[in-house]
C-alpha cells in the first residue's frame, strides 16, 4: 500500500521536471550560473586568505632543510618541529612572548573597560556633542602611527615611562579604542531601550537593569570587541619598534632579527604570529554569528 | 488596587510641548485608555505615570501615594511595552517570573505565580522556551503574563496588540478584556485605534496636542464628542460636520442648511444656541442616526446620493451636499441607488453642536455660565 503509490509520484515529479518549457528551463540554468559564480568567488577569496596560511604552517611543521629547498611541499614531508623549535629557542624570542602577551592582555582589558561605557554612553544618551564625540573618536584614526609614535616615544621618555610593557599596552588602548567604542555602542544599539525600561519596571536599579539585561545580550559582542583589540595588540609592529629597547614584544623582537635570519626562522616566526589570532577568531565565530540571531530575533 | 490621579502634569521636549497641564482620575479597579493619534502625547503621559519620563511639572499620585519623582521600581506597577520588551536571553518562565525574582519573592510562591499566569494566558506548555522560538502572538501572552505576575496596583500597556495581526487583535483584544475585568487591576492603556478603545475602555481619554478633549465612557465620548476632533477621530465613518446657520426669525431660533432650516425640538438646547443667532456653527451627526426616508417628508431634507456601499450589516451612503460630504449609514433593506434623492431627518436629541471658533462642543450648562 505504502510503496506502490510512492512509485508514480517519483516518475511524475522527474518526468515533469523534464518537461519543462523552455523558458524555465533557461531560468534555472541562469540561476545555477549565478549560483555557481557565487561559489567560484567564494572558493577564490578563500584561496586567496588561506594559501599563505596553508603554506606558513606547512613550513613552519617541515625540517630547515626542506624549508630551504624548492619546490616547496604543500604536505610537510617528514613532519617535523625542527623548525619551530629553532625559533622558540632563539634569542630573545620567549620574553619576547611574555611581554607580548602582558601587552595585549593589558590593552584588552583596558579597552573593553574604557570602551563599554563609552559605547554605552554613545548608543543610549542624547547629549550636546554626541555627533562631535563620534566624528572625534574616529578622527584619531586619522592620524598615521608614524606621527603619533615619535612624539609620544619623546614624551615617554620624559615620563620615565619609555621602553615598558604597560606604556606600550596604553597606546596599542588608543589605537584600538576608537574602533571598540564604535564597535560596542553599535552592540549596544541592538538591544532595545526597551528592555533595560521594562527590567527597571519590574524592579530593578538602572545599574541591576544593565548587568542582568544588556549585559547578557551584550557580552559576546564585547568579547568581540576585546578580541579584536587583543589581535590589534599583538599584530601592532610599529609603535611597539619605536616605544621599547629592551622590552621588545613578539612582532618587534621578529622584525629586529628578521634581516639577520633565514628562511625556517620567518616561516616559524609567522606561523606564531599568526595561531593566536586564529584560535581567537574561532572561539569568539560562534559568539558573533549568535550575537546577531539572538538580539535580532 | 489603586487610584491613579494625575494633577497638571506637564512635560516638554525642547520646545515641544507633549503633554501640557494635563489632569486625569483613573478610579481604583478601572480600565481608562489614552486615545489619540501618533505624537498627541499620550505615551509620553502614560511614561510619566510609569516613572520612566518624569514630568516637568504636576503631581502623579498611585493609591494617595505621591510617585512623581519615585523611580519605576517602587511606584508598585506593572506595564506591558508596546514591542513586548521580553528578555530574549531568558526562558518563558524565568521571563514571568522576572518581577517577583526582583522583588526577593520567595520561591514557592513564584512557582505559583508562574503556574496562575501562564494558565490565564494558556502558555503554561511554552515555559521552557525561548522568546525567539514562538510566535509574535505568543511573546505578546508572555509580556502580559510578566505583567500580571506581579500583582501590582496598578496595569499599563502602551499599545500592546498594535504589532500583532488583524485577526490576532481582534482575538487578543476580548480575551485581554475578560481578562482584566476579572482581575480587577487598575489599568491605563494606550492606543491609538479608536475601536480598541471603544471595545476596552471603560472610559476613554482622547487626546490631541498633549491635552485631553474629553475623559468619558465609550458610549458618550461616540455619542455626545466634547470637541470636533472626538467626533472626527471616533467611529468610522466619522461624525458628520454640517456648517449650519443660526437665526433667530421672530423669536423662533431656526437652523439654516442651504436652503433647508428646522427647529430643533430640545428646548434645553435651544437656549445654548441662541447667542450664536446670525453665526454659523456645526452641525454633528452620526451616519447611524438620521433617518432616512424615500419620500418627502415633514423637516426632511433632500439630498442625492453618490455612492452605495453595501457593508453586509448596512449600508452606507456617501452624499455631497453644498460641497460638504455627509455619510449615512441606512439599514440594508433600504432601497436606495447612486443618484437617488433621498430625505434625511436629524432627530434633535442625536446632534452634536460645535462652536465653529472653539471647535467645543455647544452645550446647555455653558449657555448658563455666558447668560
Amino acid at each position: 500500500m505504502t510503496v506502490i503509490p510512492q512509485q508514480p509520484t517519483t516518475t511524475a515529479e522527474t518526468s515533469g521536471q523534464r518537461h519543462l518549457p523552455p523558458e524555465q528551463r533557461q531560468a534555472i540554468r541562469v540561476r545555477v550560473i549565478r549560483r555557481m559564480g557565487v561559489y567560484a568567488l567564494a572558493i577564490l577569496i578563500s584561496l586567496w586568505i588561506m594559501i599563505p596560511i596553508v603554506l606558513i604552517a606547512s613550513m613552519a611543521f617541515s625540517t630547515p632543510s626542506a624549508v630551504r629547498s624548492f619546490p616547496k611541499e604543500i604536505i610537510p614531508d617528514p613532519v617535523s618541529t625542527d623548525t619551530l623549535e629553532f625559533f622558540l629557542n632563539a634569542e630573545g624570542i620567549l620574553r619576547s612572548t611574555v611581554n607580548s602577551i602582558i601587552v595585549a592582555l593589558t590593552t584588552f582589558v583596558l579597552s573593553t573597560i574604557v570602551a563599554t561605557p563609552a559605547g554605552y554612553a554613545i548608543s543610549r544618551f542624547v547629549f550636546r556633542g554626541r555627533d562631535a564625540v563620534r566624528l572625534g573618536i574616529l578622527s584619531v584614526r586619522a592620524f598615521p602611527i608614524v606621527i603619533l609614535a615619535v612624539p609620544l616615544a619623546v614624551t615617554f621618555i620624559n615620563l620615565g615611562i619609555y621602553d615598558s610593557v604597560y606604556s606600550l599596552a596604553l597606546l596599542h588602548t588608543a589605537l584600538v579604542l576608537p574602533t571598540s567604542v564604535l564597535v560596542i555602542a553599535s552592540v549596544f544599539a541592538s538591544v532595545p531601550y526597551e528592555l533595560e525600561e521594562a527590567a527597571q519596571v519590574f524592579g530593578c536599579t538602572p545599574v541591576r537593569a544593565f548587568f542582568s539585561v544588556v549585559m547578557p545580550l551584550t557580552l559576546p559582542g564585547i568579547a568581540a570587541a576585546g578580541v579584536f583589540a587583543f589581535v590589534t595588540s599583538w599584530n601592532e609592529v610599529f609603535a611597539a619598534v619605536l616605544l621599547t629597547l629592551t622590552n621588545r614584544t613578539l612582532p618587534a623582537q621578529i622584525l629586529f632579527s628578521l634581516d639577520k635570519s633565514g628562511d625556517p626562522f620567518k616561516f616559524a616566526g609567522g606561523f606564531f604570529m599568526l595561531v593566536p589570532s586564529l584560535i581567537f577568531i574561532f572561539f569568539i565565530r560562534r559568539y558573533l554569528f549568535n550575537m546577531w540571531g539572538q538580539i535580532s530575533k | 488596587m489603586g487610584q491613579i490621579v494625575i494633577e497638571n502634569a506637564v512635560k516638554k521636549f525642547g520646545d515641544f510641548v507633549a503633554v501640557d497641564n494635563v489632569s486625569l482620575t483613573v478610579e481604583d479597579q478601572e480600565f481608562s485608555v489614552l486615545l489619540g493619534p501618533s505624537g498627541c502625547g499620550k505615551t509620553t503621559l502614560l511614561r510619566a505615570v510609569a516613572g520612566l519620563g518624569v514630568v516637568d511639572s504636576g503631581r502623579i499620585t498611585i493609591d494617595g501615594r505621591d510617585v512623581t519623582y519615585l523611580s519605576p521600581r517602587d511606584r508598585n506597577i506593572s506595564m506591558v511595552f508596546q514591542n513586548y520588551a521580553i528578555f530574549p536571553h531568558m526562558k518563558v518562565i524565568d521571563n514571568i517570573a522576572f518581577g517577583l525574582k526582583m522583588r526577593k519573592a520567595n520561591k514557592a510562591y513564584i512557582k505559583e505565580r508562574v503556574e496562575i499566569v501562564s494558565q490565564l494566558l494558556h502558555i503554561e506548555n511554552m515555559l521552557d522556551r525561548y522568546p525567539s522560538q514562538m510566535s509574535g502572538g505568543q511573546r505578546q501572552r508572555v509580556a502580559v503574563a510578566r505583567a500580571l505576575a506581579v500583582e501590582s496596583k496598578v496595569l499599563l500597556m502602551d499599545e500592546p496588540l498594535s504589532n500583532l495581526d488583524a485577526l490576532l487583535r481582534l482575538e487578543m483584544r476580548a480575551e485581554l478584556k475578560s481578562l482584566l475585568a476579572k482581575l480587577g487591576a487598575t489599568t491605563v492603556y494606550v492606543t491609538h485605534d479608536q475601536i480598541e478603545a471603544l471595545s476596552m475602555g471603560d472610559r476613554i481619554a482622547v487626546m490631541r496636542e498633549g491635552k485631553i478633549l474629553q475623559y468619558d465612557h465609550p458610549t458618550k465620548v461616540y455619542d455626545y464628542p466634547s470637541h470636533h476632533f472626538v467626533g472626527g477621530f471616533i467611529g468610522n465613518p466619522p461624525m458628520n460636520f454640517i456648517p449650519a446657520q443660526v437665526q433667530i426669525v421672530g423669536g423662533k431660533l431656526q437652523v439654516t442648511i442651504g436652503d433647508f432650516n428646522f427647529t430643533p425640538d430640545d428646548t434645553a438646547i435651544l437656549g445654548a444656541l441662541k447667542p450664536y443667532d446670525g453665526k454659523t456653527i456645526l452641525m454633528g451627526i452620526r451616519a447611524e442616526n438620521m433617518e432616512t426616508f424615500n419620500e418627502p417628508v415633514e423637516g426632511g431634507l433632500r439630498v442625492t446620493v453618490d455612492v452605495v456601499e453595501p457593508l453586509g450589516s448596512q449600508n452606507l451612503l456617501t452624499i455631497r451636499f453644498h460641497g460638504e460630504t455627509i455619510k449615512v449609514a441606512t439599514h440594508p433593506d433600504f432601497p436606495v441607488a447612486p443618484d437617488k434623492d433621498i430625505w434625511l431627518r436629524f432627530p434633535s436629541n442625536k446632534i452634536r453642536w460645535i462652536d465653529r471658533d472653539t471647535s467645543f462642543a455647544i452645550t446647555p450648562d455653558m449657555a448658563q455660565v455666558m447668560s
